[in-house]
């Protein structure tokens, strides 16, 4: 029977895992050193929170995969050979298989800074690194004050974990305002300010020097690069970005850049080797996305999408228009379609942009200057509906249509206030035009287009 | 703040020690006089009675515990005396003899008896300084409870969803504090069910207060009914505060005090109060489980207009409003808008909701649970009802008393009120409504096959963090279905709307939208550009 392998139990292996499963009794194996028990990394921070214990982050029972005849086994994989089709591990004993899926994810970045790998120095990412946080801030006794450097979404998070237990918290971003790489000014500078109210120190434009060491090798302070300004803190907490978690394979035969590069059908250079998730990188981006995606739902889609190939239906990776959600503190965010920051902004996009005068809920909506096509929406505090914008990204509805039946798109929870009148006056008003908002439709938002 | 919530801590715990002492004082006595009184209204014939209770309690300063003693030995003595007669005669073959005695014996169980006399027979500072005891013990638990959860305003920062630490508490995570919490709970419940009378003295606090209401003295049940108000209330405010941002709890909060305090106290005290049977209007049968008991049915037969409304009002409710209610709402509009008990769960059970099982053991021993004791009350029902047309005592060989006595033994003192409540702080809060309640059960049919009530998920947006299925009251593994982009159709989803507060990726909503499409297991989830033609061709 054929052996298929999975380096990683992070949601890209496991799906395929499952997915292959489904469709075929071929035998499994997933590998792993980070846990037993595939876990959603997307909740280390609410173990740390108290919000939840971690067999809570555990999507499956412990008798699943037994179940399901998926075999687990804890190693670390210290090299492929791809000649004779097996693994070694750190503990010299191998594996051979017959497919190999390499979805090992993503590290946290380190940049080379003065003190980067003292005791104390820690990501967010592996379920270690929560351990590591454990120990070194219990609480603001032991922790009396953290740095965070990286101004992206795990900083942010790790933030509100340290908040959480009162730990006094600096937070270093490079940015001039905070993730305006990514996002529109009006929203970048509404969460500067709700971070802020959170009691987090947010220093902007402010880049990390090096980390200084007590006489027992553990973190006793910061430099800041500009100032110079010396910041005492116990733990740091490096939070700037990850990259593919791929060093092992780097003499290995198998074609590698940032990523596991690979093409649509998520194959490598090898046959019978292929890479899912993070660490794949694509040779060629897809549309405007970037080559390398570290989404908790692409690496799930690839994981579909490889399931069908390796159960002889082969089938390219084809993700469909780019959404994405995150919350920062207490402001949920989600986007459909792209909406780029100024900086990225493209000759003919255009902003129309709604803010709430008190709370903090926001809209912008990017829309072509020339044909008025609707681009991408961004709504801060709001929630939409995922399949009502798939379509009119479809459909290339324009943004007059998109505004027309914005109530068909609202997701909010029952008996919650609705914004649509006041976000399409002020486009009327903008803009010159009559639009007037039609009543929600169960027919228009279950059609299947 | 935190000083403020210790101190409210304090005051709390005074008060509840206050309340559960109050048990302990008091004289308990009668004088001759006002026993013989006693015998006459309640028209004992028995001689040995009146013997006993006046070598028991009559000029006797007894406290309640030696008091229910004496009470009961009296009762039981007089009862064994004409048992034995009853035995001699049924001997001798002398039947008219026989016959004779049954006038003399007294039913009714013995701490019933205890808890009637008693009620007469207490004197004691409590009883004289009712409204002083009634701050001491209710007005410094309240006092003390809002000034723990107030600071909360301040102290859980902006709104949003903050279950910051809950699995750090030793009150909230099954620590120490939980199991005391269970253990008082517990003993509550049982000497609430089954020795009514050594908390007589709780009655005489609130007398004035049911005296005013519907004109008579407290029971064990007014102190209840009284109680559970006055924490939902509290607990309410709790509610309040945690999920000021979300309009949709808010809403309902509100709902489920209103109709506790409206429909199930003060109504029925009212109607009581003008010498009308005093019923709830919102309990629906088979949770009202003797809704046709005979008991209830000559009592509403016999009290004219307003009774045979009630008769019809019930029957309509249980067969009419509630699955059309059902059809358009999901089974919500009572669980977690109407209903008592899950009035209870979301206001005192809240902190405790995230320990109801998920697993997949425990799915499976809710739906044999609570189809059993559906089927069992159905069955209940029919043989009561049976015997109460034919007039005969049992049918197709079950005893009607038996069964009723059997079901509100089991079903209504243990499982909906020692273990369904009692057991919150380590089971969850939904234990009763989850595995137990009929009534749940016949919502949950109608909600699972015929309604228009979802949880939607919003395509491929979910991150399967777990907060959702920790937060489910009602164990059920919600993440499951929205991984998968599956809308939530569950039985036992009394769409209290957590899940949807708590997911931080804002995947869920519940929706009441057209019944087709409902149920939707996805092949492939949103995000994946996949020709769909070609996917339904292909299978």
């Amino acid at each position: 029977m054929e052996h298929i392998v999975i380096i990683g139990n992070g949601i890209s292996g496991v799906t395929a895992a499952r997915h292959i499963r489904k469709n075929s009794d071929k035998k499994i194996t997933i590998i792993s050193a980070e846990t037993k028990y595939f876990f959603s990394r997307t909740a280390l921070m609410y173990i740390y929170m108290g919000h939840m214990k971690f067999e809570h982050t555990q999507p499956y029972e412990n008798w699943f995969w037994d179940k399901n005849n998926i075999n687990l086994k804890e190693g670390f994989v210290s090299k492929i050979n791809t000649d004779d089709k097996t693994l070694e591990f750190k503990d010299a004993s191998t594996l051979s298989y017959d497919k190999l899926i390499i979805a090992t994810g993503s590290k946290p970045n380190k940049f080379g800074w003065p003190g980067q790998d003292l005791d104390g120095v820690l990501g967010m990412y592996h379920k270690q690194d929560l351990e590591n946080l454990e120990k070194f801030a219990p609480n603001n006794e032991v922790c009396k004050r953290a740095v965070i450097v990286g101004g992206g979404l795990i900083g942010i998070e790790l933030a509100e974990m340290l908040r959480s237990r009162k730990i006094p918290v600096t937070f270093l971003v490079r940015e001039a305002s905070f993730w305006n790489g990514v996002l529109p000014a009006q929203e970048s500078e509404m969460i500067n300010k709700h971070i802020q109210e959170h009691h987090i120190d947010l220093r902007l434009s402010t880049n990390l020097k090096e980390i200084k060491s007590d006489e027992n090798g553990k973190v006793k302070s910061i430099i800041i690069e500009e100032t110079g300004e010396e910041i005492p803190c116990n733990v740091v907490g490096l939070t700037a970005g990850v990259t593919p978690n791929i060093d092992f394979i780097k003499d290995s035969g198998i074609e590698t850049k940032k990523g596991v590069l690979v093409n649509r059908f998520l194959e490598t250079n090898i046959a019978d080797v292929y890479a899912i998730g993070d660490c794949a990188e694509q040779y060629e981006a897809i549309g405007q996305r970037r080559n390398i995606e570290a989404v908790w739902y692409t690496g799930r889609m690839m994981g579909e999408t490889l399931a069908q190939t390796i159960c002889n239906k082969k089938t390219a990776y084809k993700p469909g228009h780019w959404f994405n959600s995150a919350k920062f503190l207490d402001i949920e965010y989600q986007t459909y379609g792209w909406v780029f920051s100024e900086r990225n902004k493209k000759e003919n996009e255009a902003y129309f942009q709604w803010q709430h005068p008190k709370e903090n809920i926001c809209i912008t909506i990017s829309f072509d200057k020339n044909t008025h096509q609707f681009l991408g929406i961004n709504t801060f505090g709001i929630r939409m509906r995922h399949e009502i914008f798939d379509r009119w990204l479809n459909e290339n509805q324009t943004i007059e249509h998109v505004l027309e039946f914005l109530k068909d798109a609202n997701f909010d929870p029952e008996f919650y206030t609705l914004y649509e009148a006041d976000i399409v006056a002020k486009f009327n008003k903008e803009h010159q035009t009559n639009i007037k908002i039609k009543k929600k439709s169960w027919k228009r938002i279950f059609a299947r287009a | 703040m935190k000083f403020i919530k210790h101190t409210g801590l304090v005051i709390f715990l005074i008060g509840l020690f206050i309340f559960t002492a109050s048990i302990f004082t008091g004289n308990f006595s009668l004088t001759q006089q006002e026993l013989d009184t006693y015998i006459t209204e309640k028209g004992y014939k028995s001689e040995i009675i009146k013997q006993e209770l006046t070598k028991a309690i009559v000029d006797k300063n007894l406290n309640i515990f030696e008091f229910s003693t004496q009470a009961r030995n009296a009762f039981e003595a007089s009862n064994n005396y004409y048992d034995a007669l009853i035995a001699k005669y049924n001997s001798e073959k002398n039947w008219t003899k026989k016959g004779e005695q049954y006038q003399y014996k007294i039913f009714g169980k013995p701490h019933t008896l205890s808890y009637e006399i008693a009620k007469k027979a207490g004197s004691g500072f409590v009883k004289e300084n009712s409204g002083l005891l009634w701050f001491l013990t209710f007005g410094l638990g309240i006092i003390g409870a809002l000034l723990f959860i107030l600071p909360n305003l301040i102290l859980l920062g902006k709104p949003g969803i903050k279950n910051d630490g809950i699995y750090l508490e030793s009150s909230t995570n099954r620590g120490w504090i939980a199991w005391l919490v269970l253990v008082y709970l517990v003993v509550f419940y049982l000497v609430l069910y089954f020795r009514p009378d050594y908390v007589v003295n709780w009655t005489f606090i609130l007398d004035p207060i049911s005296k005013a209401l519907n004109g008579g003295p407290a029971s064990q049940w007014f102190v209840y009914g009284f109680l559970y108000c006055t924490i939902m209330l509290v607990m309410g405010v709790r509610m309040y505060i945690k999920y000021r941002h979300n309009k949709y709890q808010i809403i309902r909060t509100t709902s489920v005090l209103f109709f506790q305090i409206v429909f199930a106290f003060l109504i029925p005290e009212i109607m009581t109060s003008l010498n009308m049977p005093g019923y709830d209007f919102k309990n629906a049968f088979p949770l009202d489980y003797d809704f046709f008991f005979e008991w209830n049915l000559k009592s509403l037969t016999k009290s004219g207009g307003i009774g045979i409304f009630i008769l019809v009002w019930g029957i309509v409710l249980t067969l009419v409003i509630v699955p059309v209610m059902v059809y358009f709402f999901g089974k919500r509009w009572y669980c977690s808008w109407v209903c008592g008990c899950g009035g209870l769960a979301e206001t005192l059970g809240d902190p405790y909701r995230q320990h109801s099982n998920k697993s997949l053991n425990a799915w499976k021993l809710e739906r044999w649970l609570i189809h059993s004791v559906l089927a069992f009350s159905l069955l209940m029902t029919i043989v009561t009802l049976y015997c109460y047309f034919s007039g005969t005592s049992s049918f197709l060989g079950i005893n009607s008393q038996w069964i009723k006595d059997t079901y509100s033994f089991l079903i209504g003192a243990w499982f909906a009120g020692v273990i369904g409540t009692g057991f919150y702080p380590i089971f969850g809060n939904r234990v009763w409504c989850r595995f137990g309640c009929p009534l749940a059960a016949y919502l949950g049919m109608v909600q699972r096959f015929k309604s228009r009530f979802r949880i939607t998920t919003n395509g491929g947006q979910c991150i399967s963090c777990g907060n959702c299925s920790t937060y489910c009251e009602q164990g059920i593994d919600v993440r499951a279905y929205a991984q998968k982009g599956e809308n939530i159709v569950r039985s036992s989803c009394v769409g209290c709307g957590i899940c949807s507060a708590v997911c931080p990726r804002g995947v869920l909503k519940l929706e009441n939208g057209p019944e087709e499409g409902r149920i939707n297991p996805t092949d492939v989830l949103l995000g994946n550009d996949v020709d769909l033609m070609k996917l339904i061709n292909k299978k």
